[in-house]
């Protein structure tokens, strides 16, 4: 059972959570000035590294509040959570989060 | 006063269902109609308003605090879930609706989704574990802990209430479940099934 520290409710089962796709993805300020490249850039590319990646988390079956995880893509493991809207940790290896 | 809501009267939907012989290790049962409301509300707003219909919501996540009757758990940071007498319904509801007059909330009556049954007994966290992956250890889940949870499929709001003794005089863990209306029956089924399982293992 892979266990999500929640930021709110502590470590609790992956099953009481939804993945929501990348994390900090900002919404550009003026969509009408895109041009098709660039809105669809914003709607439909995401990175999809091998290794560290920020992410969306909801806590569906818990508080049912988002907060964001870096999950390592390759072993799996939660590296670090933190509230939505916070600042993404410099984390970039498994080594830095211990 | 056809609008009083008072008038609809609630059938429970467990009222029909049979009760499995009772294993000695665990006691299950249904808990009668109950007021309930779900309280949204910015955490700095509550902790101005302090206490709202009698109950403090100044409590921790996941934790709950109780009277006599009534009931406040804290769900998330800005929500709270209040239980009370199915009898105060419209006193809940005006006490905290005049409390938060002015303060940007959302307080919404859910006595007809959900369904309460309280659990109790020494294999009480065992038979919670059958389809809970909550820690329901003394140090993760004391006394007072209530958070939202699964049981198998079905989404339940977990309370663990002060234990209580058991025939023989020995403190057992208590706990209360509450679940919508629609899958009630399968949490009983899952708890009794589970119970039944348990008693055969060890019998």
């Amino acid at each position: 059972m892979l266990l999500i520290e929640c930021p709110h409710c502590g470590p609790r089962a992956e099953i009481e959570f939804r993945c929501g796709g990348e994390a900090h993805i900002a919404r550009p300020a003026d969509p009408s000035a895109l041009d098709d490249n660039a809105w669809a850039e914003f709607l439909f590319y995401r990175s999809s590294p091998k290794g560290v990646h920020a992410e969306r988390w909801n806590h569906a079956h818990g508080c049912q509040r988002w907060f964001n995880a870096l999950r390592d893509t390759m072993s799996d493991r939660i590296l670090a959570t933190y509230p939505a809207g916070a600042a993404r940790p410099n984390i970039t290896t498994i080594e830095a989060a211990r | 006063m056809l609008e009083n809501r008072s008038i609809m009267r609630r059938e429970g939907i467990l009222d029909q269902v049979a009760m499995p012989a009772e294993p000695s290790s665990v006691a299950l049962r249904t808990l009668p109609p109950e007021a309930r409301f779900v309280l949204r509300l910015g955490a700095g707003d509550a902790t101005r308003n302090g206490s709202i219909a009698g109950l403090s919501l100044a409590l921790p996540i996941n934790r709950f605090g109780a009277d006599a009757s009534r009931l406040a758990t804290r769900l998330g940071p800005d929500e709270w879930l209040l239980i009370g007498p199915d009898a105060d319904a419209e006193t809940m509801h005006a006490d905290a609706a005049r409390a938060l007059a002015g303060t940007h909330h959302a307080l919404v009556d859910i006595s007809h989704r959900n369904v309460g049954m309280e659990l109790s007994g020494r294999a009480a966290a065992v038979i919670l574990n059958a389809g809970c992956p909550l820690d329901l250890g003394d140090r993760q889940f004391p006394p007072g802990s209530a958070t939202r949870t699964l049981l198998g499929k079905a989404e339940v709001v977990l309370f663990r209430l002060a234990d209580v003794p058991d025939r023989l005089g020995v403190a057992v863990p208590h706990y209360r479940i509450e679940c919508w209306r629609s899958f009630a029956r399968y949490v009983h089924g899952y708890l009794a099934g589970a119970a039944a399982e348990y008693a055969a293992v060890r019998n």
